[in-house]
């Protein structure tokens, strides 16, 4: 069978399978991926499976020497500018879901702006255009404003917003956007159904294809993650790295990233007020060090990014084991940064230092804090 | 001792050490091993540097006045991309230098020989010395020859994999033949890669992540610094012959001088 699309492949998959495959993974099979000069998918699966735990350490040595060699002692800064927190989807884990009462607000040009010098006052190049989805208001047409308001800002505009066709992405590629990010939240096509009830988001299939669209509107890079804590976490990184390795021999000029989103709490505002929704603890941070290195072992060059969900504690002690972006002051709120600072947040951060803080750590651990890594007029010609 | 100076266009070269800029874990121990290394030649990646701000961070660290500046093309896909980025870096930092690259593969950046070809010819044209980043591809090396680029600059392995001269058989084939420096570029990952390729009789090497990502970076650019300089002694001191048979102590033939 041909494999023209994701999907394609996806379908040879079965998720109890999968789950099987990573739990009676052995400590041989362990110790086979861990001296193999390059890793399969077998191998992946045994790196994040329950048997390599008491290899952690050995697993961590090893990242950080590939990550070092690739990627050198650095790492690159970026920045989250809400846009707007509209949205027409529930999502429940999400606090700009459309069945919570928050006030909504669309950034204006002006206070789009506004919000970028701030962003440039802190030293930012690498911004990451955020939206929840609303077609009506924060469709293509706004997105591309945004886009022209921002690329003589910035060096590198990413933007994680609503999957859009692929005329729509190669229309804004025209426009300057070099990085879209779209996390598949959960492969578990139950789970996904559970958690995205109503909205254009409860598609599973449109989403899980964005990527594909991308690659053939030819986006430089892609970033993918599963949302960790909607569905068993090592099921959903061998998904990811199945969906990571067939982009990769399919659209092999774009770079890739992943990103780790463990959930976070959100603030709900309901009939009796604004409460704290609590997710739990999806997996441990022993977990998800397991699963950076993971990525690691198997995908040499990959970009591993981590946000501002982690703690500080957490953050100081990983980017030296494969991470090699880092966002850092964030605000998840559309006008965080000057504009209306106290709004309701999309999730809660939780490093609240400062980039210039976050910076000095990155220096202290032996790495150069990367703010620009990229030229817009790198691609200012037309394909 | 000195060795014989390297001419590469219109500019001679006492070092056959050239380095990069990427990788370092700060622009101020980056120039401390580039000013240990003795480099002249030095990279710029134009997509690290603000190349219109004089107060650039990477730029204020690369001012001694022994340092020649040698922006590349790192980031572009296409010949077309190729020499509008070049135009830039030629406007932006005042040289008409410049390291082509072009890889289209963002993983193991190897170079695609047709773009290469395509913007190395143009470039020529519009008066940029031009070194190319290629394959260890002996045609493709006289095709560049033939279009003017002032040297070549094939790989010894993957870019940034410390694997040494892999390439070894079409590196020998490339300096055999070539009538512009050989610059043996990536892959170097040791002092003793490096002396072997100027023992090979390599004009250069470029040197990036081995200097950038040792424990002390300092030390390793001058380790390098010295191995170059050992290879090219060698070279130039004529290697003594490999054998593949023994020389028998009693010819079988000596009875013919009886």
């Amino acid at each position: 069978m041909s494999i023209d699309m994701f999907t394609d492949l996806l379908n040879q998959y079965d998720w109890a399978d999968v789950s099987r495959l990573i739990d009676t993974a052995t400590a041989t099979d362990v110790e086979r991926a861990l001296t193999r000069p390059t890793r399969t998918l077998t191998d992946f699966a045994a790196l994040i499976s329950p048997a390599a735990r008491p290899y952690l350490e050995a697993m961590a040595r090893q990242s950080q020497q590939l990550t070092q060699q690739r990627f050198g002692k650095t790492m690159q800064l970026y920045a989250p500018l809400y846009l707007s927190n509209e949205c027409q989807n529930i999502c429940t884990y999400c606090a700009f879901s459309l069945d919570n009462k928050i006030r909504r607000r669309t950034l204006t040009d002006a206070e789009i702006l506004r919000e970028a010098d701030a962003l440039k006052a802190m030293g930012y190049d690498h911004v990451l255009l955020v939206t929840g989805e609303a077609n009506q208001t924060v469709g293509v047409p706004y997105i591309k404003n945004a886009i022209r308001l921002l690329r003589d800002r910035f060096a590198h505009i990413s933007m994680e917003v609503q999957p859009l066709d692929q005329p729509a992405y190669a229309e804004l590629i025209a426009e300057g956007l070099h990085t879209v990010l779209v996390y598949q939240e959960t492969y578990n096509r139950d789970s996904y159904q559970l958690h995205h009830p109503k909205g254009k988001k409860a598609s599973y299939r449109y989403r899980i294809e964005t990527p594909d669209r991308l690659g053939q509107a030819g986006i430089y890079k892609i970033g993918l993650g599963a949302l960790l804590g909607l569905s068993d976490w090592r099921t959903d990184s061998f998904f990811t790295a199945l969906h990571l390795d067939y982009l990769e021999r399919t659209y092999w000029k774009t770079r890739y990233s992943l990103s780790f989103p463990r959930l976070r709490p959100i603030d709900v505002l309901g009939a009796s007020g604004v409460q704290s929704r609590d997710f739990g603890a999806c997996m441990t941070d022993r977990d998800l060090v397991q699963l950076i290195c993971a990525y690691r072992l198997f995908k040499p060059d990959v970009e591993l990014s981590l946000s501002t969900r982690e703690s500080p504690r957490f953050r100081d002690h990983v980017i030296q084991l494969g991470i090699t972006s880092l966002s850092a002051g964030s605000k998840t709120n559309p006008g965080g940064y000057v504009v209306e600072p106290q709004s309701l947040e999309q999730f809660e951060i939780s490093d609240e230092r400062s980039p210039a803080e976050v910076a000095d750590m990155i220096r202290r651990a032996g790495y150069e804090p990367v703010w620009k890594d990229w030229d817009p007029t790198l691609m200012t010609v037309c394909h | 001792m000195t060795t014989e100076p390297l001419r590469i266009a219109d500019r001679t070269f006492s070092s056959r050490l050239f380095t990069g800029t990427g990788k370092f874990s700060s622009t101020g121990q980056m120039e401390a091993a580039l000013l240990a290394s003795g480099s002249e030649l030095v990279t710029v990646a134009l997509k690290r540097i603000n190349a219109n701000d004089t107060a650039d961070d990477t730029l204020r660290h690369l001012t001694a006045p022994h340092i020649h500046l040698l922006p590349n093309t790192s980031g572009v896909r296409t010949a077309r991309e190729a020499v509008f980025a070049a135009q830039l870096a030629r406007e932006a930092l005042k040289t008409n230098w410049l390291k082509l690259e072009i890889h289209p593969d963002p993983r193991y950046l190897l170079p695609d020989p047709i773009e290469t070809l395509k913007a190395a010819d143009e470039l020529v044209r519009l008066g940029f010395v031009v070194l190319p980043y290629i394959h260890a591809d002996p045609v493709l090396c006289k095709r560049l020859e033939e279009v003017g680029v002032a040297a070549v600059m094939p790989l010894g392995s993957p870019i940034g994999s410390n694997k040494g001269l892999r390439t070894i058989d079409f590196l020998e084939i490339i300096i055999g033949q070539s009538k512009v420096p050989v610059v043996v570029d990536a892959g170097i990952g040791a002092p003793s890669h490096a002396a072997a390729a100027l023992e090979l009789g390599a004009d250069a090497v470029l040197v990036n992540t081995a200097i950038a990502v040792a424990d002390n970076p300092v030390q390793m650019a001058t380790a390098f610094k010295l191995a170059v300089e050992a290879g090219r002694l060698a070279y130039e001191a004529k290697l003594g012959v490999t054998a593949s048979t023994a020389v028998a102590s009693s010819p079988l033939t000596a009875f013919l001088d009886d």
